[in-house]
Protein backbone atom coordinates (compact mmCIF):
# COMPACT_ATOMS: atom_id res chain seq x y z
CA UNK A 1 0.00 0.00 0.00
CA UNK A 2 1.44 3.38 -0.99
CA UNK A 3 -0.17 7.02 0.83
CA UNK A 4 0.64 9.66 -1.68
CA UNK A 5 -0.13 13.14 -0.87
CA UNK A 6 -1.91 16.40 -3.11
CA UNK A 7 -3.42 19.18 -3.56
CA UNK A 8 -7.62 19.23 -2.70
CA UNK A 9 -9.05 21.09 -6.15
CA UNK A 10 -12.61 19.14 -5.13
CA UNK A 11 -12.49 17.56 -1.56
CA UNK A 12 -14.55 14.29 -1.11
CA UNK A 13 -14.04 11.31 -0.94
CA UNK A 14 -14.07 8.32 -3.40
CA UNK A 15 -12.03 5.34 -4.36
CA UNK A 16 -12.38 2.90 -7.05
CA UNK A 17 -9.93 1.00 -9.96
CA UNK A 18 -7.14 3.15 -11.19
CA UNK A 19 -7.78 3.97 -14.87
CA UNK A 20 -4.30 6.03 -15.99
CA UNK A 21 -4.05 7.78 -19.20
CA UNK A 22 0.07 8.97 -19.92
CA UNK A 23 -1.56 11.85 -22.74
CA UNK A 24 -3.78 14.78 -21.72
CA UNK A 25 -7.70 14.31 -21.73
CA UNK A 26 -10.12 16.68 -22.99
CA UNK A 27 -14.05 15.73 -22.00
CA UNK A 28 -15.20 17.50 -25.06
CA UNK A 29 -15.83 15.09 -27.73
CA UNK A 30 -13.20 12.49 -26.61
CA UNK A 31 -15.82 11.03 -24.04
CA UNK A 32 -18.98 10.32 -25.23
CA UNK A 33 -21.89 11.56 -23.03
CA UNK A 34 -23.73 9.42 -22.99
CA UNK A 35 -21.86 5.71 -22.16
CA UNK A 36 -18.86 7.28 -20.49
CA UNK A 37 -16.98 5.37 -23.11
CA UNK A 38 -13.58 7.06 -25.00
CA UNK A 39 -14.42 7.52 -28.52
CA UNK A 40 -11.04 9.66 -29.57
CA UNK A 41 -9.80 6.82 -31.83
CA UNK A 42 -5.88 7.93 -31.38
CA UNK A 43 -6.25 8.68 -27.20
CA UNK A 44 -4.13 5.82 -25.34
CA UNK A 45 -7.79 4.89 -23.50
CA UNK A 46 -9.91 4.43 -26.92
CA UNK A 47 -12.80 2.08 -25.90
CA UNK A 48 -12.33 2.03 -21.81
CA UNK A 49 -15.10 3.02 -19.93
CA UNK A 50 -14.02 6.00 -17.45
CA UNK A 51 -17.56 5.84 -15.52
CA UNK A 52 -16.51 4.98 -11.55
CA UNK A 53 -13.13 4.64 -12.14
CA UNK A 54 -10.74 7.10 -10.75
CA UNK A 55 -9.24 8.91 -13.37
CA UNK A 56 -5.56 9.26 -12.98
CA UNK A 57 -4.07 12.05 -16.39
CA UNK A 58 -0.96 14.34 -16.14
CA UNK A 59 -3.36 17.76 -17.14
CA UNK A 60 -6.32 18.91 -19.31
CA UNK A 61 -6.77 20.66 -22.45
CA UNK A 62 -9.12 21.65 -24.95
CA UNK A 63 -12.20 23.78 -25.36
CA UNK A 64 -13.82 25.33 -22.52
CA UNK A 65 -16.88 23.62 -22.96
CA UNK A 66 -15.42 20.52 -21.85
CA UNK A 67 -16.26 21.57 -18.08
CA UNK A 68 -19.75 21.09 -19.11
CA UNK A 69 -18.90 18.38 -21.06
CA UNK A 70 -18.13 16.61 -17.75
CA UNK A 71 -21.03 17.48 -15.80
CA UNK A 72 -23.22 16.18 -18.29
CA UNK A 73 -21.18 12.74 -18.04
CA UNK A 74 -22.01 12.99 -13.78
CA UNK A 75 -25.77 13.52 -14.83
CA UNK A 76 -25.73 10.55 -17.06
CA UNK A 77 -24.05 8.68 -14.11
CA UNK A 78 -20.74 8.28 -16.38
CA UNK A 79 -18.37 10.22 -14.59
CA UNK A 80 -14.89 9.22 -13.04
CA UNK A 81 -15.45 8.37 -9.19
CA UNK A 82 -12.63 10.43 -8.84
CA UNK A 83 -9.89 12.65 -10.79
CA UNK A 84 -5.79 12.68 -9.82
CA UNK A 85 -3.71 14.87 -12.18
CA UNK A 86 -0.02 15.94 -11.97
CA UNK A 87 -1.01 19.11 -12.31
CA UNK A 88 -4.91 20.62 -12.87
CA UNK A 89 -5.77 23.20 -15.53
CA UNK A 90 -8.87 25.29 -15.09
CA UNK A 91 -11.30 23.49 -17.28
CA UNK A 92 -11.24 20.39 -15.60
CA UNK A 93 -11.25 21.53 -12.27
CA UNK A 94 -13.98 23.78 -12.85
CA UNK A 95 -15.68 20.63 -14.52
CA UNK A 96 -14.99 18.64 -11.28
CA UNK A 97 -16.10 21.41 -8.99
CA UNK A 98 -19.40 21.66 -11.01
CA UNK A 99 -20.45 18.20 -11.33
CA UNK A 100 -19.30 17.30 -7.41
CA UNK A 101 -16.31 15.02 -8.34
CA UNK A 102 -13.23 14.54 -5.70
CA UNK A 103 -10.25 15.74 -7.28
CA UNK A 104 -6.83 16.41 -6.41
CA UNK A 105 -3.54 17.36 -8.06
CA UNK A 106 0.39 17.58 -7.28
CA UNK A 107 0.56 13.98 -7.03
CA UNK A 108 3.12 11.83 -8.59
CA UNK A 109 1.00 9.99 -10.87
CA UNK A 110 4.08 7.58 -11.83
CA UNK A 111 3.15 5.72 -8.68
CA UNK A 112 -0.63 4.53 -10.08
CA UNK A 113 -1.03 1.70 -12.16
CA UNK A 114 -3.97 0.81 -13.99
CA UNK A 115 -6.08 -1.52 -12.28
CA UNK A 116 -4.61 -0.67 -8.73
CA UNK A 117 -7.23 0.28 -5.62
CA UNK A 118 -7.40 3.71 -5.03
CA UNK A 119 -8.71 5.77 -2.42
CA UNK A 120 -8.69 9.59 -2.43
CA UNK A 121 -9.75 11.09 0.46
CA UNK A 122 -8.97 15.07 0.75
CA UNK A 123 -5.32 15.43 0.08
CA UNK A 124 -4.43 12.10 1.23
CA UNK A 125 -4.42 9.62 -1.86
CA UNK A 126 -3.98 5.59 -0.74
CA UNK A 127 -2.70 3.04 -3.66
CA UNK A 128 -3.18 -0.72 -3.57
CA UNK A 129 -1.62 -2.79 -5.84
CA UNK B 1 -5.44 32.50 0.09
CA UNK B 2 -6.64 35.35 2.38
CA UNK B 3 -10.48 35.36 2.34
CA UNK B 4 -12.45 38.16 4.09
CA UNK B 5 -15.28 37.11 6.48
CA UNK B 6 -17.63 38.15 4.01
CA UNK B 7 -15.88 35.92 1.08
CA UNK B 8 -15.61 32.67 3.51
CA UNK B 9 -19.36 33.05 4.62
CA UNK B 10 -20.13 32.62 0.95
CA UNK B 11 -17.78 29.49 0.45
CA UNK B 12 -20.11 28.12 3.76
CA UNK B 13 -23.21 28.83 1.81
CA UNK B 14 -24.50 31.94 4.05
CA UNK B 15 -26.32 33.25 0.99
CA UNK B 16 -27.21 29.75 -0.66
CA UNK B 17 -26.24 26.74 -2.72
CA UNK B 18 -25.67 28.87 -6.20
CA UNK B 19 -23.33 31.39 -4.85
CA UNK B 20 -21.53 28.72 -2.96
CA UNK B 21 -20.95 26.99 -5.95
CA UNK B 22 -19.71 29.80 -7.39
CA UNK B 23 -17.36 30.91 -4.49
CA UNK B 24 -15.95 27.24 -4.62
CA UNK B 25 -14.95 27.73 -8.52
CA UNK B 26 -13.49 31.49 -7.97
CA UNK B 27 -11.52 30.02 -4.58
CA UNK B 28 -10.61 26.75 -6.79
CA UNK B 29 -8.87 28.34 -9.53
CA UNK B 30 -7.34 31.02 -6.94
CA UNK B 31 -5.46 28.18 -5.28
CA UNK B 32 -4.44 26.75 -8.83
CA UNK B 33 -3.07 29.35 -9.72
CA UNK B 34 -1.48 31.22 -6.56
CA UNK B 35 -3.24 33.62 -6.04
CA UNK B 36 -3.36 35.20 -2.21
CA UNK B 37 -6.88 36.90 -2.29
CA UNK B 38 -9.48 37.93 -4.64
CA UNK B 39 -10.20 41.03 -6.06
CA UNK B 40 -13.69 43.05 -6.79
CA UNK B 41 -14.42 42.73 -10.48
CA UNK B 42 -16.61 45.60 -11.90
CA UNK B 43 -17.71 43.56 -14.84
CA UNK B 44 -18.09 40.59 -16.28
CA UNK B 45 -18.18 38.48 -20.04
CA UNK B 46 -19.79 35.35 -20.14
CA UNK B 47 -18.41 32.71 -23.27
CA UNK B 48 -20.42 29.47 -23.90
CA UNK B 49 -23.61 30.67 -24.77
CA UNK B 50 -24.27 29.16 -28.30
CA UNK B 51 -26.52 26.21 -28.07
CA UNK B 52 -24.04 24.53 -30.71
CA UNK B 53 -21.09 24.35 -27.70
CA UNK B 54 -23.02 24.10 -24.53
CA UNK B 55 -25.47 21.01 -25.54
CA UNK B 56 -27.88 19.74 -23.35
CA UNK B 57 -25.30 19.49 -20.44
CA UNK B 58 -24.19 23.00 -20.55
CA UNK B 59 -27.70 24.38 -20.73
CA UNK B 60 -28.56 22.01 -17.59
CA UNK B 61 -25.95 22.99 -15.59
CA UNK B 62 -27.35 26.85 -16.10
CA UNK B 63 -30.68 25.49 -15.62
CA UNK B 64 -29.78 24.24 -12.09
CA UNK B 65 -27.46 26.63 -11.01
CA UNK B 66 -30.03 29.25 -11.94
CA UNK B 67 -32.37 27.15 -9.76
CA UNK B 68 -29.96 27.09 -6.93
CA UNK B 69 -29.98 31.05 -6.74
CA UNK B 70 -27.38 31.99 -8.65
CA UNK B 71 -27.43 35.26 -9.87
CA UNK B 72 -24.77 38.04 -11.29
CA UNK B 73 -24.40 40.59 -9.41
CA UNK B 74 -21.84 42.91 -11.51
CA UNK B 75 -22.85 43.67 -14.86
CA UNK B 76 -22.58 41.31 -16.96
CA UNK B 77 -22.53 40.93 -21.21
CA UNK B 78 -23.13 38.04 -22.73
CA UNK B 79 -20.76 36.19 -25.94
CA UNK B 80 -22.60 35.71 -29.28
CA UNK B 81 -25.92 32.91 -29.63
CA UNK B 82 -25.63 30.56 -32.14
CA UNK B 83 -28.07 32.07 -34.21
CA UNK B 84 -29.55 35.31 -34.89
CA UNK B 85 -32.43 35.43 -32.19
CA UNK B 86 -35.02 37.52 -34.63
CA UNK B 87 -34.37 37.13 -38.26
CA UNK B 88 -33.21 33.21 -37.46
CA UNK B 89 -36.49 31.83 -39.78
CA UNK B 90 -35.14 34.22 -42.40
CA UNK B 91 -31.74 33.30 -42.58
CA UNK B 92 -32.46 29.54 -42.55
CA UNK B 93 -31.83 28.43 -39.10
CA UNK B 94 -33.36 25.34 -38.18
CA UNK B 95 -36.62 25.75 -35.75
CA UNK B 96 -35.59 22.97 -32.97
CA UNK B 97 -32.05 24.40 -32.71
CA UNK B 98 -33.89 28.04 -32.32
CA UNK B 99 -35.42 26.86 -29.71
CA UNK B 100 -33.03 25.28 -27.72
CA UNK B 101 -30.84 28.78 -28.29
CA UNK B 102 -33.89 30.56 -26.91
CA UNK B 103 -33.99 28.20 -23.82
CA UNK B 104 -30.44 29.11 -23.23
CA UNK B 105 -31.04 32.65 -23.43
CA UNK B 106 -33.96 32.69 -21.01
CA UNK B 107 -31.74 31.16 -18.75
CA UNK B 108 -29.01 33.65 -18.60
CA UNK B 109 -32.08 36.17 -18.48
CA UNK B 110 -33.20 34.53 -14.63
CA UNK B 111 -29.83 35.27 -13.80
CA UNK B 112 -29.34 38.38 -14.43
CA UNK B 113 -27.74 38.55 -17.58
CA UNK B 114 -29.33 40.35 -20.46
CA UNK B 115 -29.54 38.99 -24.09
CA UNK B 116 -26.36 41.61 -25.64
CA UNK B 117 -24.72 38.38 -27.47
CA UNK B 118 -22.01 40.18 -28.69
CA UNK B 119 -17.98 39.52 -28.52
CA UNK B 120 -17.29 43.55 -28.55
CA UNK B 121 -19.04 44.28 -25.19
CA UNK B 122 -16.97 47.45 -25.54
CA UNK B 123 -18.71 48.43 -28.34
CA UNK B 124 -22.20 48.29 -26.30
CA UNK B 125 -21.72 50.06 -22.78
CA UNK B 126 -19.33 46.78 -20.97
CA UNK B 127 -16.59 49.30 -21.45
CA UNK B 128 -14.39 48.91 -18.16
CA UNK B 129 -11.76 52.18 -17.62
CA UNK B 130 -8.06 51.71 -17.00
CA UNK B 131 -6.77 49.77 -14.13
CA UNK B 132 -10.42 48.12 -13.46
CA UNK B 133 -10.62 44.39 -12.53
CA UNK B 134 -12.84 42.59 -14.59
CA UNK B 135 -13.37 38.94 -15.73
CA UNK B 136 -14.26 38.35 -19.26
CA UNK B 137 -14.23 35.70 -21.31
CA UNK B 138 -14.13 35.18 -25.17
CA UNK B 139 -10.11 35.82 -26.15
CA UNK B 140 -10.98 38.81 -28.50
CA UNK B 141 -12.70 40.66 -26.05
CA UNK B 142 -9.99 39.57 -23.37
CA UNK B 143 -7.33 40.79 -25.67
CA UNK B 144 -9.37 44.70 -26.31
CA UNK B 145 -9.77 44.91 -22.38
CA UNK B 146 -6.26 44.22 -21.15
CA UNK B 147 -4.31 46.07 -24.43
CA UNK B 148 -6.46 48.84 -25.82
CA UNK B 149 -8.47 49.45 -22.76
CA UNK B 150 -5.67 48.72 -20.21
CA UNK B 151 -8.40 46.86 -17.69
CA UNK B 152 -7.66 44.06 -16.14
CA UNK B 153 -8.61 40.08 -17.06
CA UNK B 154 -6.87 36.81 -17.32
CA UNK B 155 -8.79 34.33 -19.97
CA UNK B 156 -11.70 33.07 -17.91
CA UNK B 157 -13.87 30.25 -19.41
CA UNK B 158 -17.40 30.24 -19.52
CA UNK B 159 -18.05 28.80 -16.57
CA UNK B 160 -15.55 30.94 -14.02
CA UNK B 161 -16.35 34.41 -15.42
CA UNK B 162 -20.14 33.52 -14.68
CA UNK B 163 -18.48 32.45 -11.37
CA UNK B 164 -16.97 35.40 -10.94
CA UNK B 165 -20.36 37.53 -11.80
CA UNK B 166 -22.37 35.98 -9.36
CA UNK B 167 -19.98 36.56 -6.76
CA UNK B 168 -18.64 39.78 -8.24
CA UNK B 169 -14.88 39.20 -7.32
CA UNK B 170 -12.34 37.04 -9.52
CA UNK B 171 -8.88 35.62 -7.94
CA UNK B 172 -5.99 38.23 -7.82
CA UNK B 173 -3.24 36.17 -10.55
CA UNK B 174 -1.80 36.62 -13.88
CA UNK B 175 -2.76 39.68 -15.38
CA UNK B 176 -4.63 41.06 -12.59
CA UNK B 177 -1.07 41.56 -11.39
CA UNK B 178 1.70 44.63 -12.81
CA UNK B 179 4.69 42.03 -13.01
CA UNK B 180 2.88 39.90 -15.66
CA UNK B 181 2.06 42.84 -17.91
CA UNK B 182 4.99 43.39 -18.80
CA UNK B 183 6.31 42.23 -22.57
CA UNK B 184 8.39 38.93 -23.06
CA UNK B 185 8.77 39.59 -26.60
CA UNK B 186 9.92 42.67 -28.45
CA UNK B 187 8.06 42.51 -32.31
CA UNK B 188 9.80 45.12 -35.19
CA UNK B 189 7.49 45.38 -37.63
CA UNK B 190 9.16 46.23 -40.78
CA UNK B 191 6.68 46.16 -43.61
CA UNK B 192 3.43 47.84 -44.38
CA UNK B 193 0.43 46.81 -42.36
CA UNK B 194 -2.55 49.05 -44.02
CA UNK B 195 -5.66 47.60 -44.29
CA UNK B 196 -8.22 45.40 -41.71
CA UNK B 197 -6.81 42.12 -43.25
CA UNK B 198 -3.00 43.28 -43.19
CA UNK B 199 -3.82 43.86 -39.24
CA UNK B 200 -5.31 40.61 -39.03
CA UNK B 201 -2.23 38.87 -41.30
CA UNK B 202 -0.43 40.37 -38.84
CA UNK B 203 -1.78 39.24 -35.55
CA UNK B 204 -1.98 35.67 -36.68
CA UNK B 205 2.00 35.66 -37.57
CA UNK B 206 2.45 37.10 -34.04
CA UNK B 207 0.34 35.22 -31.95
CA UNK B 208 2.05 32.31 -33.20
CA UNK B 209 5.36 33.64 -32.39
CA UNK B 210 4.02 35.19 -29.08
CA UNK B 211 1.75 31.78 -27.91
CA UNK B 212 0.64 33.07 -24.53
CA UNK B 213 3.40 35.41 -23.69
CA UNK B 214 2.75 39.40 -23.57
CA UNK B 215 4.65 41.21 -26.91
CA UNK B 216 5.46 44.70 -27.30
CA UNK B 217 4.83 46.12 -30.96
CA UNK B 218 7.04 48.47 -32.82
CA UNK B 219 6.80 50.35 -36.26
CA UNK B 220 3.29 50.63 -36.58
CA UNK B 221 1.77 53.75 -37.82
CA UNK B 222 0.71 55.44 -33.94
CA UNK B 223 -0.94 58.06 -35.08
CA UNK B 224 -3.07 56.72 -37.61
CA UNK B 225 -4.15 53.77 -34.50
CA UNK B 226 -4.77 56.55 -32.20
CA UNK B 227 -7.40 57.67 -34.41
CA UNK B 228 -11.53 56.39 -34.46
CA UNK B 229 -10.40 53.99 -37.07
CA UNK B 230 -7.46 52.29 -35.16
CA UNK B 231 -9.64 50.98 -32.75
CA UNK B 232 -11.45 48.57 -35.38
CA UNK B 233 -7.55 47.45 -36.83
CA UNK B 234 -6.61 46.87 -33.05
CA UNK B 235 -9.74 44.72 -32.53
CA UNK B 236 -8.68 42.29 -35.42
CA UNK B 237 -5.22 42.28 -34.66
CA UNK B 238 -5.99 41.48 -31.10
CA UNK B 239 -8.43 38.57 -32.08
CA UNK B 240 -5.95 37.28 -34.80
CA UNK B 241 -3.11 37.26 -32.19
CA UNK B 242 -5.74 35.75 -29.17
CA UNK B 243 -6.75 32.60 -31.89
CA UNK B 244 -2.99 31.60 -33.57
CA UNK B 245 -1.82 32.35 -30.00
CA UNK B 246 -3.47 32.62 -26.81
CA UNK B 247 -2.01 36.21 -26.50
CA UNK B 248 -4.36 37.67 -23.61
CA UNK B 249 -2.46 41.62 -23.73
CA UNK B 250 -0.03 43.35 -26.33
CA UNK B 251 1.48 46.81 -26.12
CA UNK B 252 1.90 48.56 -29.14
CA UNK B 253 4.33 51.89 -29.11
CA UNK B 254 2.95 54.66 -28.65
CA UNK B 255 -0.71 53.68 -29.09
CA UNK B 256 -2.17 51.51 -26.06
CA UNK B 257 -2.16 52.89 -22.84
CA UNK B 258 0.53 50.73 -20.86
CA UNK B 259 3.23 51.21 -23.56
CA UNK B 260 4.86 54.17 -22.34
CA UNK B 261 5.04 52.62 -18.27
CA UNK B 262 8.31 52.85 -17.26
CA UNK B 263 9.89 49.00 -17.18
CA UNK B 264 6.87 47.77 -19.47
CA UNK B 265 9.66 45.72 -21.52
CA UNK B 266 11.36 43.00 -19.35
CA UNK B 267 15.07 43.02 -19.08
CA UNK B 268 15.42 39.69 -20.80
CA UNK B 269 12.67 40.56 -23.98
CA UNK B 270 13.44 38.55 -26.59
CA UNK B 271 12.90 40.38 -30.30
CA UNK B 272 11.55 39.42 -33.74
CA UNK B 273 11.29 41.02 -37.05
CA UNK B 274 8.28 40.61 -39.17
CA UNK B 275 9.31 41.70 -42.79
CA UNK B 276 6.10 40.48 -44.83
CA UNK B 277 2.83 39.45 -44.07
CA UNK B 278 2.26 37.30 -46.95
CA UNK B 279 2.91 33.91 -44.33
CA UNK B 280 -0.06 35.01 -42.68
CA UNK B 281 -2.39 35.80 -45.96
CA UNK B 282 -0.90 32.39 -47.02
CA UNK B 283 -1.91 30.68 -43.78
CA UNK B 284 -5.46 31.74 -43.66
CA UNK B 285 -6.38 31.11 -47.71
CA UNK B 286 -8.16 27.66 -47.54
CA UNK B 287 -9.77 27.76 -51.12
CA UNK B 288 -8.55 27.35 -54.99
CA UNK B 289 -12.39 28.39 -55.72
CA UNK B 290 -13.29 30.78 -57.66
CA UNK B 291 -16.76 30.82 -57.41
CA UNK B 292 -18.15 32.75 -53.58
CA UNK B 293 -21.78 32.12 -51.97
CA UNK B 294 -21.22 34.17 -48.95
CA UNK B 295 -18.99 37.19 -47.89
CA UNK B 296 -18.81 38.06 -44.19
CA UNK B 297 -17.45 40.86 -42.32
CA UNK B 298 -18.01 41.08 -38.67
CA UNK B 299 -15.23 39.13 -36.78
CA UNK B 300 -14.92 40.40 -33.81
CA UNK B 301 -18.33 42.00 -34.13
CA UNK B 302 -18.64 44.76 -36.60
CA UNK B 303 -18.48 48.93 -35.34
CA UNK B 304 -20.96 51.08 -37.23
CA UNK B 305 -17.84 52.19 -38.92
CA UNK B 306 -16.94 49.32 -40.62
CA UNK B 307 -20.74 48.71 -41.97
CA UNK B 308 -20.27 52.31 -43.15
CA UNK B 309 -17.07 51.58 -44.93
CA UNK B 310 -18.72 48.46 -46.55
CA UNK B 311 -21.26 50.48 -47.72
CA UNK B 312 -19.29 52.87 -49.12
CA UNK B 313 -17.15 50.19 -50.76
CA UNK B 314 -20.46 48.53 -52.13
CA UNK B 315 -20.80 52.33 -53.86
CA UNK B 316 -24.12 51.59 -54.77
CA UNK B 317 -23.75 48.21 -56.40
CA UNK B 318 -26.06 45.42 -55.87
CA UNK B 319 -24.98 42.33 -53.94
CA UNK B 320 -24.94 38.71 -56.12
CA UNK B 321 -24.25 36.84 -53.54
CA UNK B 322 -25.06 37.35 -49.53
CA UNK B 323 -22.93 39.53 -47.80
CA UNK B 324 -23.39 38.92 -43.97
CA UNK B 325 -21.82 41.76 -41.80
CA UNK B 326 -22.31 39.98 -38.15
CA UNK B 327 -22.77 42.84 -35.35
CA UNK B 328 -24.61 43.28 -31.79
CA UNK B 329 -27.95 43.94 -32.08
CA UNK B 330 -27.93 47.36 -30.30
CA UNK B 331 -25.43 48.88 -32.82
CA UNK B 332 -27.96 47.11 -35.73
CA UNK B 333 -30.48 49.03 -34.16
CA UNK B 334 -28.61 52.12 -34.09
CA UNK B 335 -27.74 51.81 -37.78
CA UNK B 336 -31.78 51.63 -37.97
CA UNK B 337 -32.06 54.95 -36.50
CA UNK B 338 -29.66 56.21 -38.66
CA UNK B 339 -30.55 54.98 -42.11
CA UNK B 340 -27.03 53.12 -42.24
CA UNK B 341 -29.12 49.99 -42.27
CA UNK B 342 -31.53 50.87 -44.85
CA UNK B 343 -28.88 51.86 -47.17
CA UNK B 344 -27.03 48.79 -46.68
CA UNK B 345 -30.02 46.32 -47.27
CA UNK B 346 -31.45 48.08 -50.47
CA UNK B 347 -27.87 46.80 -52.16
CA UNK B 348 -28.37 43.72 -50.77
CA UNK B 349 -26.40 43.05 -48.14
CA UNK B 350 -28.02 41.45 -44.46
CA UNK B 351 -26.90 42.61 -40.61
CA UNK B 352 -26.67 39.39 -38.82
CA UNK B 353 -27.38 40.17 -35.25
CA UNK B 354 -26.69 37.94 -32.06
CA UNK B 355 -24.45 35.87 -33.67
CA UNK B 356 -21.20 34.87 -35.73
CA UNK B 357 -20.37 32.16 -38.39
CA UNK B 358 -17.90 30.53 -35.78
CA UNK B 359 -20.71 29.23 -33.16
CA UNK B 360 -23.69 29.01 -35.44
CA UNK B 361 -24.46 25.53 -36.89
CA UNK B 362 -23.49 27.14 -40.68
CA UNK B 363 -23.25 23.22 -41.90
CA UNK B 364 -27.13 23.43 -42.30
CA UNK B 365 -26.76 26.42 -44.53
CA UNK B 366 -24.99 25.29 -47.44
CA UNK B 367 -22.60 27.32 -48.03
CA UNK B 368 -19.28 25.86 -49.58
CA UNK B 369 -16.87 29.27 -49.95
CA UNK B 370 -16.50 32.35 -48.38
CA UNK B 371 -14.48 35.42 -48.68
CA UNK B 372 -13.61 37.10 -45.57
CA UNK B 373 -11.18 40.49 -44.52
CA UNK B 374 -11.56 38.85 -40.81
CA UNK B 375 -8.57 36.80 -39.69
CA UNK B 376 -10.47 35.56 -36.58
CA UNK B 377 -13.42 34.42 -38.71
CA UNK B 378 -10.99 32.72 -41.63
CA UNK B 379 -9.09 30.93 -39.33
CA UNK B 380 -12.02 29.33 -37.21
CA UNK B 381 -14.54 29.24 -40.40
CA UNK B 382 -13.24 25.53 -42.07
CA UNK B 383 -13.27 23.84 -38.63
CA UNK B 384 -16.02 25.29 -37.12
CA UNK B 385 -18.92 25.56 -40.39
CA UNK B 386 -17.29 23.34 -43.21
CA UNK B 387 -16.58 26.33 -45.43
CA UNK B 388 -13.90 27.31 -47.65
CA UNK B 389 -12.03 30.55 -47.29
CA UNK B 390 -11.02 33.53 -49.38
CA UNK B 391 -8.92 35.89 -47.07
CA UNK B 392 -8.37 39.55 -48.14
CA UNK B 393 -8.82 42.92 -48.00
CA UNK B 394 -12.39 44.56 -47.46
CA UNK B 395 -12.16 45.57 -50.61
CA UNK B 396 -11.08 42.45 -52.69
CA UNK B 397 -14.17 40.99 -50.25
CA UNK B 398 -16.65 43.72 -51.24
CA UNK B 399 -15.84 43.01 -55.10
CA UNK B 400 -16.90 39.43 -54.56
CA UNK B 401 -19.76 39.85 -53.02
CA UNK B 402 -20.92 42.00 -55.93
CA UNK B 403 -19.93 39.75 -58.65
CA UNK B 404 -19.74 35.96 -57.23
CA UNK B 405 -16.60 35.64 -58.18
CA UNK B 406 -13.12 35.74 -56.41
CA UNK B 407 -11.16 37.87 -58.32
CA UNK B 408 -7.87 36.85 -56.29
CA UNK B 409 -5.89 38.88 -54.14
CA UNK B 410 -6.19 43.54 -53.65
CA UNK B 411 -4.71 43.34 -50.67
CA UNK B 412 -1.01 41.60 -50.58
Amino acid sequence: MKRLTGRVIKHGRASGIALVSSEPISFFGMVDAETGRVIEASHPLAGQQIGGRVLVFPTGKGSTVGSYSLYRLAKAGHAPAAIINAESDPIVAVGAIISGIPMVDQVDITQIRTGDRVCVDGEQVIVES
Amino acid sequence: MKLTPYEQSLLEGAEGRGVQKAMEIVVALGRIYGAHDLVEISSAQVAGVSYKNLGEAGLEFLSDWSAQGARVRVPTTLNPAGLDLQSWRALGFDADFAAKQQRVIDTFAAMGIPPSCTCTPYLVGNLPARGEHVAWAESSAVSFANSVLGARTNREGGPSALAAAIVGRTARYGLHLDVHRRAQLIIDVRCPVRTLSDFGALGILVGKQVRNRVPYLRGLDAARLSQPVGLDLLKTLGAAMAASGAVALYHIEGVTPESSDPDIIAPNAEQVTITDLAPGYYALNHSEGVSIDLVWFGCPHASLAELEEVVRLLDGRKCKVPLWVTMARSLRDEAARSGLLQRFEALGGHVVADTCLVVAPMEGLGFRCMATPCAKGAYYAPAHSGIAVHFDSPQACVEAAVTGRWLGSGGI
